[in-house]
């Protein structure tokens, strides 16, 4: 398994009385595209920072790429998810100040061991495929339309080849032809390096693009 | 990458940035200034007098004996008779000496009787000797060369008659009216006293006592003498400087001077005594460093608070960086790379400008006051305030950057 969750609780430190997060068992395998939906507030942003080590639940085991993330110290759950674990969400994906091939240079400097000039080659082929203009890519891309800025943020996310890719509603604040452009290439690239992939939305009508759908309440038992 | 970064955050936010940049680089400014002026102050002062082994005058504390002879403040306690005089010059170990006879003024200007040594060996600053932009040293006895700032002031130009007074004052009852002196040569600026001050021969100034009937005791000539008529010798002198053939004689002559039976007189090295009046106005120096570590204080502060504030609009960077899986240390470097950023350009700016200020001032200053302001900045103290504008850059930036730490590393808890 790619991700495995066993007896995970979490709940945030302000309301500490109320879990979260209940989550028995819950695992995506290799190359899996999953969607999970459901209601503003149920806690699928919390869960996917709790994936991604970004938050620590009190008890229970998450495993990523067979290793124990619950078991890492801070700088090693960072230095993992620089290498392994790439994120795009609903918008701020990108360092407004810096251009493209900058924001794309930046998250690699993250990864271990990979080539300046290999980044760069790497990061024109993906804007290529991303169908971002060259004339864009040396703007800062706080001059780059939502749908561009999402697209580079792909780029950006995919750099380092996570073998998880993590997207948290990307398409939310895109319209319908953006939506549908945005996914076409995301799963292109997904499908192309085989990239495990949890997206996140309340939106189902893209539930066509995924490979399982499943609302969080599901693997989720939310205790007061 | 990371220079990037921070540097195009800081083009990101150029208006504040621009604002405290310029507040660091008058900081700059002013401190290199400052430390410039205090120091060129110093070695200006030290070089008073240069090249003069041992300064000689009737026992007294050794400033009074400097600030008479030197810079023609405060008066002697008691002369030196000529024969004393000759007999330490008669010294093997002397190369040459310049007698000074001090008591006369005009308007305003102190008199100094000496001989033609003190135009072929005093000096100033690094060895310069006296230069006349016109005339030349005095022979007759009723010759006077004038300092050039006496010169420009009383509007004297080469044979220009002046009448000399005994005593200092401006309005002195005693005009020695009735010998004027012509004015033969006039020196170039020094930026020392000697451009305050109006040089005749020793004889000069014992013939226009000759005449006086109530001429002080010291300064009177030999009883006997034709009133007017150039004495052989003069009784006494004040004070004067010595050249010796060797450094290594210096101490030995000056002990044999202080212990003279026929006089008590003392010798004093006008390095050393030069040294001791300037701590005396060392408070000076304190104060002018106070005053620079107040603005580079204000500038710091300045410093902090902007990038404090700034650090409240970064939450999405914050946010962005961790999810790269940047350790929460990357963003307080962050910080304190751009605070390093924005001292070196200040460092750039304000030193650049200095520099071409220093330029642009320095003819006009070697002109008019013969001070020579050395556009060298890159002294030890120099880069020695350049590594406290760091640090201390480094030090105010602290606040803001451990303020970033903490918010990067709770940032997904909050
Ligand atoms: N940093 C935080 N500190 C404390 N409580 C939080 C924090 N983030 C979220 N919460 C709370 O946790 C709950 C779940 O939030 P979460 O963002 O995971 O929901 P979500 O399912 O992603 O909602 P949405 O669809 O609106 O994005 C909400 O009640 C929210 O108020
Ligand atoms: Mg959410």
């Amino acid at each position: 398994m790619t991700i495995e969750l066993h007896g995970v609780a979490f709940s945030y430190a302000n309301d500490a009385t109320k879990s979260l997060l209940n989550i028995d068992h819950w695992s995506v395998a290799k190359g899996e595209r999953v969607l999970v939906h459901g209601p503003s507030g149920s806690g699928k942003s919390t869960l996917l920072n709790v994936m991604g080590g970004l938050l620590t639940c009190s008890v229970g085991e998450v495993t990523l790429l067979g290793e124990r993330l619950d078991r890492m110290n801070a700088r090693q759950r960072d230095q993992f998810r620089a290498n392994h674990v790439g994120y795009v969400f609903q918008r701020f994906n990108l360092v407004p100040y810096l251009n493209a091939i900058e924001n794309i240079e930046l998250a690699s400097t993250f990864a271990a061991g990979k080539q300046r000039s290999s980044v760069r080659e790497e990061a024109t082929n993906l804007l290529h495929s991303l169908n971002v203009i060259p004339s864009d890519w040396s703007k800062p891309t706080s001059h780059l339309s939502m749908g561009q800025q999402q697209r580079v943020a792909i780029a950006r996310a995919l750099i380092n080849t996570p073998e998880i890719l993590i997207a948290d509603e990307p398409t939310s604040s895109l319209d319908a032809e953006n939506r549908d452009n945005f996914l076409r290439l995301l799963l292109g690239l997904v499908d192309e390096k085989n990239t495990t992939l949890v997206f996140v939305s309340h939106d189902l009508a893209i539930a066509q693009y995924f490979t399982r759908v499943q609302a969080l309440s599901e693997f989720n038992k939310e205790h007061c | 990458m990371f220079l990037t970064v921070a540097s195009k955050s800081l083009l990101n936010r150029k208006g504040s940035v621009a604002m405290t940049l310029m507040a660091i680089s008058v900081a700059i400014f002013v401190l290199l200034g400052i430390e410039h002026v205090r120091q060129q102050a110093r070695d200006s002062f030290a070089s008073t007098v240069s090249g003069v082994d041992l300064i000689v005058g009737a026992k007294t504390g050794s400033l009074n004996l400097l600030l008479y002879s030197v810079f023609r403040i405060g008066s002697p306690t008691d002369n030196i008779r000529w024969e004393t005089y000759e007999q330490v010059v008669a010294d093997p170990a002397v190369a040459w000496a310049i007698p000074i006879s001090l008591g006369d003024s005009h308007e305003g200007y102190r008199v100094v009787g000496t001989t033609s040594a003190y135009f072929d060996h005093f000096s100033y600053g690094k060895k310069r000797r006296l230069e006349f932009t016109s005339g030349a040293p005095f022979e007759g006895t009723f010759d006077a060369v004038l300092g050039s700032e006496v010169a420009k002031t009383l509007g004297y130009k080469i044979d220009s008659e002046i009448v000399l007074a005994h005593g200092l004052a401006t309005t002195s009852f005693s005009l020695h009216d009735n010998k004027p002196f012509t004015v033969v040569g006039i020196l170039a600026p020094t930026g020392t006293p000697v451009d305050q001050t109006i040089h005749v021969p020793l004889q000069g100034i014992d013939a226009m006592h000759s005449d006086w009937p109530q001429g002080p005791a010291n300064l009177a000539i030999k009883s006997g003498a034709e009133p007017g008529a150039t004495p052989a010798k003069p009784e006494s002198i004040t004070a004067f400087m010595l050249g010796l053939k060797s450094k290594m004689s210096i101490f030995g002559v000056q002990r044999q001077i202080n212990d003279l039976k026929e006089e008590p007189l003392m010798a004093i090295l006008p390095g050393v005594a030069l040294a001791e009046l300037w701590q005396m106005v060392g408070l000076f120096e304190d104060v002018l460093r106070l005053i620079s570590a107040l603005v580079l204080l204000a500038a710091v502060l300045g410093l902090g608070a902007v990038l404090l504030s700034s650090v409240r609009e970064r939450n999405q960077e914050i946010h962005l960086l961790r999810i790269l899986g940047a350790p929460p240390y990357y963003l307080f470097l962050l910080i304190e790379m751009e605070a390093v950023l924005i001292a070196l350009a200040g460092m750039l700016i304000g030193g650049a400008s200095l520099y071409v200020a220093l330029i642009l001032v320095e003819d006009a200053l070697f002109a008019n006051f013969g001070l020579y302001l050395e556009a060298d900045l890159l002294t030890l103290e120099g880069l020695s305030i350049l590594g406290a504008v760091l640090l201390s850059a480094i030090v105010a930036a602290g606040v803001p950057s451990v303020q970033i730490y903490t918010a990067a590393s709770r940032y997904f808890e909050r």
